[in-house]
């Protein structure tokens, strides 16, 4: 027997890995690592390998640690930032229940459901940028529907976009239209999997209405909360089309977020260094949250078996 | 979808041979595309022997685009800003010096007046293609209707916002969601109270943001704010959206730059109206203008230096110039070309010619993040003036960070 025949079953699966695995290497791991690297460095983005006279990187200078102080230290923004990201991780979460009011309102059997439910979920399928463009028309102070609508109550319109405490819930306000249909359709497809014989057994125990839901058919829902909470979690982590198109971070930065500013420091400041440290710290958060996740959902699954 | 356009075309540029001349241009839009398709035109007319291949990016795009081409795919020619804008890339030794073409074609003639915004260290890096006027474009019919004549210092500029006001008009129309329109007014107020030296110290990091001398600049500005002489909310607002008040006659004046007389006169109501340059403060103060002047430039990697060369001495062509800068209510930086017929930039070209000293623009003469912080500050000024102290404290802070403390 030749050496491939005799070992064709242990290699046969890294060689299948090879291109997935190299992939990842390159396009995933590599980066994380050289933001790193660039992150301990003064580099404006341009020129990254001109050299001096002497050999020496010309654009490319090793600051340590210097561009983590300032972040820590200098940058009021950076708080600001790092506030809003809270903010965006508590309140988007309002989008889990919201769906699965919608889906239990949904599931309902009657004539044309199908094409309802399409309708709900339609928001999900725009582009952010979209969404992004029609929110800042509705909240337009001076000809959007928002300020119309207060109008019709005698108020006077809400710049909600221009003022610093109101502008960064107007955004999640918009991330919940899509957000919304997205937790939806992921109950709507829990709710048919709910076990029938569960729902009978608990009606004749006596249980309807609240109890039934909370008792019976949230805990059967449980694997569509898991995926809802994680991608509504990390879709707040990252937020960041709805905040360029909506408020450019304004006003005066009030809307920021740790991907905002990086983006911003980095492309438009030409800071690369200092964008690679704020990507650091992000990386780090999600990190931690990713960690626990997994935690989590190891113990729980130890639980189970 | 435009990103993923200019990436095509980022790549397929490079497929052009030796033997043409590859520019990236940010000249988007109907109207400037037009404008320089004909300049190109104009060109190849006169050197056929070269082939010209334009890319064309989304102008707002460039601005990111820039520094990956500048260092990846050369182009032989790049359209960009003069100022501190240029020198950021002339500093990383991405611009080409091009002071031959500048003798050679007798550009330091026709051109003088530009020169100094192209300049590092007595040497020239790019050719000025075309400059704009800024100033305050006003409702004249609104004006007229209220018997109120265009103000010559400040206190009439105050008079002539409470007669307005009084008259249930927003005075002043500004959208500073951009942050740059809110620039224009300390560029105004600094340049009138403080002059045109102190304000290019300023700009250059050479003075604190927290020096007495601005008191005076934040006090006046803080004077207008405060007596409500600006359009209301105007943080939500590009300065597109606020222009369609001046449409629609809900307020009277904008300061911004010459470029949007193209918009008066789409929306076919140039004859309402008029310009007026801004008002002094001070006497004994020369009255200093912004003038943020638009140019070209030959990267330091380009491979066909020689047609490139070809292409900026091409501004030296008085015909070619003025048809480029006049089709976009720009004016020519070249002394031959044609003087403007167009009423805003006869105005234009009047007032810069006497002014005291031509400032490019806030954001083109400082760096780009103390532009960006400072341009933040001034817009939470515009709304809430009181926190004065704080935000010039941390725009020195910014400052001391990039420049070093004094």
């Amino acid at each position: 027997m030749s050496f491939w025949e005799r070992n064709q079953l242990k290699l046969a699966p890294f060689i299948f890995l090879t291109p997935a695995v190299s992939l990842f290497l390159l396009f995933v791991i590599y980066p994380i690592i050289d933001s790193i690297w660039v992150s301990f460095h003064d580099w404006s983005g341009v020129a990254r390998y001109a050299l001096n006279e002497d050999g020496t990187y010309k654009n490319f200078k090793w600051v340590g640690l210097k561009n983590y102080i300032d972040l820590f230290t200098y940058d009021d923004e950076f708080y600001v930032s790092l506030l809003n990201n809270l903010k965006w991780f508590v309140f988007s979460l309002l989008a889990i229940p919201l769906g699965l009011l919608l889906a239990l309102f949904l599931n309902q059997n009657i004539f044309g459901m199908r094409y309802i439910k399409s309708f709900f979920y339609f928001p999900f399928v725009i582009n952010a940028v979209v969404i992004g463009v029609i929110f800042s028309w509705f909240y337009n102070p001076k000809y959007g529907s928002l300020a119309y609508l207060l109008n019709i109550f005698g108020l006077d319109p809400i710049p909600v976009l221009s003022d610093e405490v109101l502008a960064t819930y107007g955004i999640i306000a918009a991330s919940f239209f899509p957000g919304i249909a997205y937790t939806m359709i992921l109950y709507i497809t829990g709710l048919t999997s709910v076990s029938k014989e569960m729902v009978e057994a608990g009606r004749i125990d006596g249980a309807s209405g609240l109890t039934m839901l909370w008792h019976i058919i949230i805990p059967q829902l449980r694997p569509a909360t898991l995926i809802a909470v994680v991608v509504t979690i990390v879709g707040a982590l990252r937020s960041f089309d709805l905040i360029a198109v909506m408020t450019l971070g304004g006003p005066w930065g009030s809307t920021k977020v740790l991907a905002y500013k990086m983006y911003e420091e980095a492309l438009f400041n030409f800071r690369m260094g200092y964008g690679a440290a704020i990507a650091v710290i992000l990386f780090l958060l999600m990190s931690i949250y990713i960690a626990w996740f997994l935690y989590r959902l190891f113990k729980q699954e130890k639980g189970e078996k | 979808m435009k990103k993923l356009l200019t990436l095509v075309i980022l790549f397929t540029s490079t497929i052009a041979s030796a033997g043409t001349l590859v520019i990236n241009s940010n000249q988007s839009g109907e109207d400037a595309k037009a404008a320089f398709d004909q300049y190109v035109a104009d060109f190849s007319a006169a050197h056929p022997e070269v082939t010209v291949v334009v890319n064309e990016f989304e102008h707002e795009a460039y601005k990111v685009a820039i520094r990956n081409f500048l260092t990846s795919e050369v182009p032989d020619v790049a359209i960009w800003f003069a100022g501190n804008r240029m020198k950021y890339f002339v500093d990383q030794g991405l611009f080409a010096d091009v002071s031959d073409v500048w003798s050679e074609y007798g550009l330091n003639d026709s051109m003088a007046s530009s020169k100094g915004s192209l300049t590092v260290d007595g040497k020239q890096y790019g050719v000025p293609w075309g400059y704009y006027q800024w100033g305050m474009y006003y409702r004249k019919d609104i004006f007229d209707e209220l018997g109120i004549n265009t103000p010559r210092d400040f206190d009439e500029l105050k008079w002539v916002c409470a007669m307005l006001k009084k008259n249930n008009y927003a005075p002043i129309a500004i959208g500073t969601k951009f942050l740059w329109t809110a620039a224009g007014w300390f560029d105004y107020l600094n340049l009138r109270i403080n002059g045109y030296q102190f304000h290019m110290d300023l700009t250059a990091g050479k003075v604190s943001y927290e020096d007495p001398r601005l008191d005076d600049v934040f006090d006046k500005w803080a004077e207008l704010v405060n007596g409500g002489c600006f359009l209301e909310d105007h943080a939500s607002y590009s300065w597109q959206d606020a222009q369609s008040t001046m449409i629609n006659g809900e307020s009277a004046m904008y300061l911004l730059g010459n470029f949007i007389t193209g918009n008066f006169k789409a929306a076919e109501m140039l004859d309402k109206v008029d310009y007026f340059q801004f008002p002094k403060i001070y006497d004994g103060v020369g009255m200093a203008e912004d003038a943020p002047t638009d140019t070209m430039h030959i990267p330091a990697g380009a491979k066909n230096i020689e047609d490139a060369k070809k292409f900026l001495g091409f501004m030296s062509n008085p015909e070619a110039a003025s048809k480029w800068a006049k089709s976009r209510s720009f004016l020519s930086p070249n002394a031959n070309a044609e003087p403007p017929s167009d009423r805003f930039q006869k105005m234009g070209f009047k007032v810069l010619n006497e002014a005291s000293g031509i400032a490019q623009f806030f954001d083109r003469d400082a760096n780009p993040d103390m532009a960006k912080t400072a341009m933040e500050g001034f817009q939470e000024f515009m709304v809430k003036p009181d926190r004065e102290a704080k935000i010039r404290a941390r725009l020195e802070r910014e400052r001391e960070r990039i420049h070093g403390s004094l």
